[in-house]
């Protein structure tokens, strides 16, 4: 605002300490969710071993999904040339960061899932694309150019490996301008943001498509890659309001206010409804038609032990962020977005387990040990390595451009 | 006693017409209103101005849609003349969600606009109420009540101090456009 200058007294090369409570808790939610795995692979049960991997694969691909969305927001931030979230960036960045981690996690997942036939088995077992074979199933063998083990392994690779690159580009390149200052790293980022998001959005369905549609490979939905995608983003602003609270909370991030959050708080609004018009518009699309071979997706979550979660799911993800943040004042208090961003990512918990479990233990499902556990595991997993990695770097990034317009931010 | 109703400060520059506001209000002097031709962030809370009711008549006007939407469709699909579509019943709910939310975003929509306009006066045909022409283009006003606040020789000094270019003294609330 011309020379209408604001003084301010804060300390951007404050950092996070990250100690005591907060570090001891998220070691004990590994090691919790180290032993809720363990108990779940050893067990001699296989319908428990595979419920187990049902659940790896379900936190290992929210915890990438929500990493993903922090170099998205990164991204995204840079090609719009947005100003108000210059001061809190820093937590997308962290999140960004520890993108490979969360990658390579996954990938080990989906693989150890392939290997041992606990995920994916219904498009790699023995026999299903061999036409003298008695498992043959012709579904199956027509999508095997695309849907093998070889080629699903590459595309996750250089998928993931490429999101993870661009993700660390953009954390660096923050840290570096940190250093030294100028608009170098500013503009590099901006191009790099737009060469990412146009490989990030022609690509994540179709890493969806492999990765969870892919369980139930005689079904598909060309719905289902933005459906997730709608999912990745909701949650990943939800974590970003989260952890920006809770630094707060700790007595850090003083320029960050109302005004920031009440933007974060319309993202998560708007994207929830944008999350249900994307669910609601496969399933209009596949209740319309009435084709048996889309219907079965929808019957096999309408068996009784689907049916609660599934309308569940829509309420929680739905109706929730609808009334608990239509209002302005909701939009603007800690305490109202933390409760709605922690009810979001349970949520979306419940979204990805309506998208894994029927198509990986079906009827076997259940909701104990091996759930919780796992994601308080993953939950740890990500708390440590993110706020490891935020308290590694000053919190703002000084040499932002649009810092100064960040901090005068209004709406 | 002049017959002076409005008094106008005009300023070049958005920063000094804030700071011409400051300078008035330290003084206890009521300001009327403020025009500028582009959005001026934080002045609506140096003003005290109230927010806007707009969002009560969109959820009016949005509520308005959805009884109308789903009114219309229960009325044709189901009462006046049904018809079998794929073996569907006719009462299904999930055909009336795309149409019933679209009606609901258009009647709100439409509600706001019109809204909008009655407020500001701004319907076709109307004649806009404009208290300083330049306003609309280049130049950052502030409105005092003359009668409200009688000190003029101190209003002037003030908005001459914080830089107004020109001050004018309004005998008429609107100028025309004449």
């Amino acid at each position: 605002m011309g020379n209408h200058s604001h003084h301010h007294s804060y300390n951007f090369d404050e950092r996070f300490e990250f100690a005591g409570k907060a570090k001891m808790f998220s070691i004990i939610a590994v090691v919790v969710g180290l032993a809720a795995i363990a108990f779940g692979l050893l067990s001699s049960e296989h319908v428990i071993v595979e419920r187990t991997y049902a659940n790896l694969l379900l936190m290992g691909y929210y915890f990438t999904c929500v990493c993903a969305a922090g170099a998205f927001f990164c991204a995204l931030q840079f090609v719009t040339q947005s100003a108000w979230s210059a001061g809190l960036i820093r937590v997308p960045q962290a999140m960004a960061s520890i993108l490979p981690i969360a990658s390579v996690i996954l990938l080990v997942i989906c693989g150890l899932g392939l290997t041992t036939h606990n995920l994916y088995h219904h498009w790699n077992a023995d026999g299903l694309t061999d036409p003298n074979s008695p498992n043959y199933d012709a579904l199956v063998a027509g999508k095997s150019a695309f849907l093998n083990v070889p080629g699903f392994l590459i595309r996750q690779v250089i998928f993931m490996g490429t999101y993870s690159i661009f993700a660390i580009t953009f954390a660096k390149l923050s840290y570096k301008e940190d250093l030294e200052g100028g608009l170098t790293s500013y503009k590099k980022s901006f191009k790099l943001s737009a060469i990412f998001l146009v490989i990030f959005g022609f690509t994540t369905p179709i890493w969806s498509f492999d990765t969870i549609m892919s369980l139930e490979a005689h079904w598909f939905s060309t719905m289902f890659g933005w459906y997730n995608f709608a999912a990745m983003w909701v949650s990943g602003i939800s974590v970003i309001t989260i952890i920006v609270i809770a630094l707060k909370k700790a007595g850090y991030l003083n320029w960050v206010n109302e005004n920031h959050l009440h933007d974060l708080g319309k993202l998560m609004f708007g994207f929830s409804i944008f999350w249900t018009y994307v669910w609601f518009a496969q399933f209009i699309l596949i209740w319309y038609s009435n084709i048996p071979e889309e219907t079965v997706y929808f019957y096999k979550r309408w068996e009784p032990e689907y049916k609660p979660w599934f309308w569940l799911s829509i309420i929680i993800n739905f109706v929730a962020p609808l009334l608990l943040l239509v209002d302005r004042d909701a939009k603007r208090k800690q305490n109202s977005m933390l409760f709605v961003a922690i009810v979001l990512l349970c949520g979306h918990w419940l979204d990805y387990y309506i998208m894994i479990m029927p198509g990986t233990v079906e009827s076997h499902r259940g909701f104990g040990i091996i759930e919780i556990g796992t994601a308080i595991g993953f939950v740890g997993l990500f708390v440590f390595l993110v706020m490891n990695k935020i308290s590694k770097h000053p919190l703002a990034a000084k040499n932002h451009p649009f810092l100064d317009e960040s901090l005068n931010h209004q709406i | 006693m002049s017959n002076t109703k409005y008094i106008l400060g005009s300023f070049a520059d958005p920063d000094e017409m804030m700071a011409g506001i400051d300078k008035l209000q330290k003084n206890n002097i009521s300001i009327y209103d403020c025009f500028t031709p582009m959005p001026i962030h934080g002045i609506e809370a140096k003003l005290g101005v109230a927010p806007s009711r707009l969002p009560y008549a969109a959820f009016g006007f949005g509520a308005l849609g959805t009884v109308l939407g789903f009114s219309l469709l229960y009325y044709t699909m189901v009462h006046d003349w049904p018809m079998n579509i794929g073996g569907k019943p006719s009462f299904a709910i999930p055909n009336f969600v795309p149409v019933t939310f679209e009606v609901t975003i258009l009647i709100c929509a439409l509600g706001m606009v019109a809204t909008f306009f009655y407020r500001n006066h701004l319907f076709p045909g109307r004649t806009p109420r404009v208290m300083d022409l330049r306003a609309t283009d280049d130049r950052f006003v502030i409105a005092i009540d003359a009668k409200e606040n009688t000190d003029h020789a101190l209003i002037d000094g003030l908005l001459k101090e914080a830089g107004a270019v020109e001050v004018k003294y309004n005998d008429r609330k609107y100028v025309s456009y004449e």
